[in-house]
């Protein structure tokens, strides 16, 4: 994307009918480290990559309780995502104190890209840098929906956005098919899984990322770094397993090249085992 | 004399003229609405007078009306108030559907949104003159609840309003069972309601019992109770007496 002459103001369109403003918006949500959502029948898992500023720095904050029955995970400009998910809090908080009911998810997301449009249609204003996976239940089930700058709003049953997402959707679309009728635990495995996908490279611990559920007869909570890491060891154990056996004659897997792309669930590099 | 037009509802008290813009006592009202929980859902019954003071002046009033695909809602009280709460509802409802969306206003939310509405008018004190029964059912649930003019919302397996709450109510609380039949439980109405119809004086003898069910709503066509007068004692109901009593 190059500069030119229409992208100085959102309320500019361009001659092949853009708004650029909007577009340069979208780009801040790709920027951002990843965040993941999948959903079954049930219940919705969000999952997020923990990246510091600086090893001397603790991570952002990036997935938000919204109300017991939503939650919300954001990528790009966080500051705006945490603006976004203090209106969600409070929308489903008066809600709930008028009708003494839970704001369906539904109706909540769309209220979310309402305010988003409006940003796109101001010249005193400018779009939100933030894209927002929300998931939430309501009457007829697990809901995931994705909020964009633009203030289009699309329904998922798996998604990922920020940076590097693209490994963890092509992930999650061999596997979407499945997750309607997967188990919770299945559920958390896969956003595990795809989370490591945005990784590439790094060894995948419980430190390096956040993960939430929330359901039918669960409220949103997060998972602690013991349950999380618990669930990392069933795979990598595997993985470690399948790499011994792929390498022939060296089969203690004692120095396993990087470049051998071990077999198996990872099809990245695993880091070598010390023995 | 001071003559300031009230410009907001901060005057509503300050203000002597501003008395008009408030409510200070009902005008039109509805007797008793009695309404019980059975097998299937919820049942509500009410006459259909509006009494002017000690007149009974409209002998047509219907006190019970659905709202949406799951709830009953009576009043008795001020009728305008009535009307206008019907107004509100009819815009919560009309929103609600124009969402399209799978989800639906239940009985409970109704209630609520009922309750913040009284309570809310109540503080300004410029109340809406009512007690207000809400009834429905949802997902197999039954719902039974009411609203006071104050602002006052419980829930209950059968409710009543007004001298029904003197009159119907111990009945109820001796005779109501979790499994009551449709044809028992009108039976159970009826028995309440005759006994409205003989001791309370704004009560008339035309009435209509509202039924809801999972499957939506029904409201019965007027009709009246069999009543008997002729009990000896009422006869000569002075003699005996000491005193002028």
């Amino acid at each position: 994307m190059f500069r030119n002459q229409y992208d100085t103001d959102v309320t500019t369109w361009s001659p092949t009918g853009r708004l650029f403003q909007v577009e340069y918006a979208m780009e801040a949500v790709k920027q951002g480290s990843a965040a993941i959502g999948l959903r079954s029948r049930s219940h919705v898992v969000l999952a997020c990559v923990n990246k510091a500023q600086s090893e001397l720095s603790s991570h952002q904050k990036k997935i938000f309780k919204v109300d017991d029955h939503i939650g919300v995970a954001i990528a790009g400009l966080t500051a705006d995502g945490r603006v976004l998910s203090r209106y969600m809090r409070s929308e489903a908080i008066n809600h709930s104190f008028t009708y003494e009911s839970p704001l369906p998810v539904g109706r909540l997301v769309v209220h979310l890209a309402d305010k988003a449009q409006v940003c796109t249609q101001r010249s005193w204003k400018r779009p939100y840098g933030v894209g927002l996976l929300v998931g939430g239940l309501d009457e007829s089930g697990a809901h995931l929906y994705y909020n964009c700058p633009s203030g289009n709003y699309f329904e998922y049953q798996a998604f990922a956005i920020g940076s590097r997402s693209q490994a963890a959707k092509t992930y999650l679309e061999r596997r979407f098919e499945s997750f309607g009728d997967s188990s919770r635990e299945d559920l958390i495995k896969d956003a595990i899984l795809a989370v490591r996908e945005t990784l590439q490279g790094e060894t995948l611990k419980s430190s390096l990322c956040t993960v939430s559920v929330l359901g039918v007869g669960e409220p949103f909570h997060f998972l602690d770094q013991e349950t999380i890491q618990k669930v990392i060891d069933t795979f990598e154990k595997v993985a470690e397993d399948e790499e011994g056996e792929a390498g022939e004659g060296d089969a203690e897997a004692a120095a396993a090249p990087a470049e051998q792309g071990g077999g198996g669930a990872g099809d990245q590099d695993v880091a070598p085992m010390e023995m | 004399m001071t003559f300031t037009i009230p410009i907001d509802n901060g005057d509503a008290l300050k203000n002597a003229e501003a008395d008009s813009q408030r409510t200070l006592y009902p005008y039109v009202t509805g007797t008793s609405i009695v309404a019980i929980k059975y097998k299937d859902g919820v049942l509500m019954a009410s006459d259909m007078g509006g009494s002017y003071g000690s007149t009974l002046r409209y002998k047509n009033i219907e006190r019970v009306k659905a709202i949406g695909k799951h709830s009953l809602l009576g009043a008795s009280g001020e009728i305008s108030d009535f009307q206008e709460i019907l107004r509100y509802l009819d815009e919560l409802v009309l929103n609600d559907n124009m969402w399209d969306d799978g989800n639906s206003l239940g009985p409970k939310e109704v209630h609520n949104y009922l309750t913040r509405v009284m309570y809310n008018r109540r503080n300004k004190f410029n109340p809406l003159w009512n007690t207000l029964v809400l009834g429905g059912v949802k997902n197999g649930e039954s719902y039974l609840g009411m609203v006071s003019m104050i602002g006052v919302s419980f829930e209950d397996n059968h409710v009543a309003t007004g001298f029904g709450n003197h009159l119907a109510r111990p009945i109820l609380r001796d005779e109501w069972r979790a499994d009551l039949s449709f044809e028992d439980g009108v039976k159970l109405l009826e028995k309440c309601m005759r006994v409205l119809l003989y001791r309370d004086r704004s009560a008339i003898n035309k009435l209509q019992i509202a039924k809801i069910t999972e499957e939506g709503v029904t409201v019965s066509q007027p009709y009246s109770l069999k009543t008997f007068w002729e009990f000896q004692a009422f006869h000569n109901p002075t003699a005996g007496a000491q005193g002028s009593w």
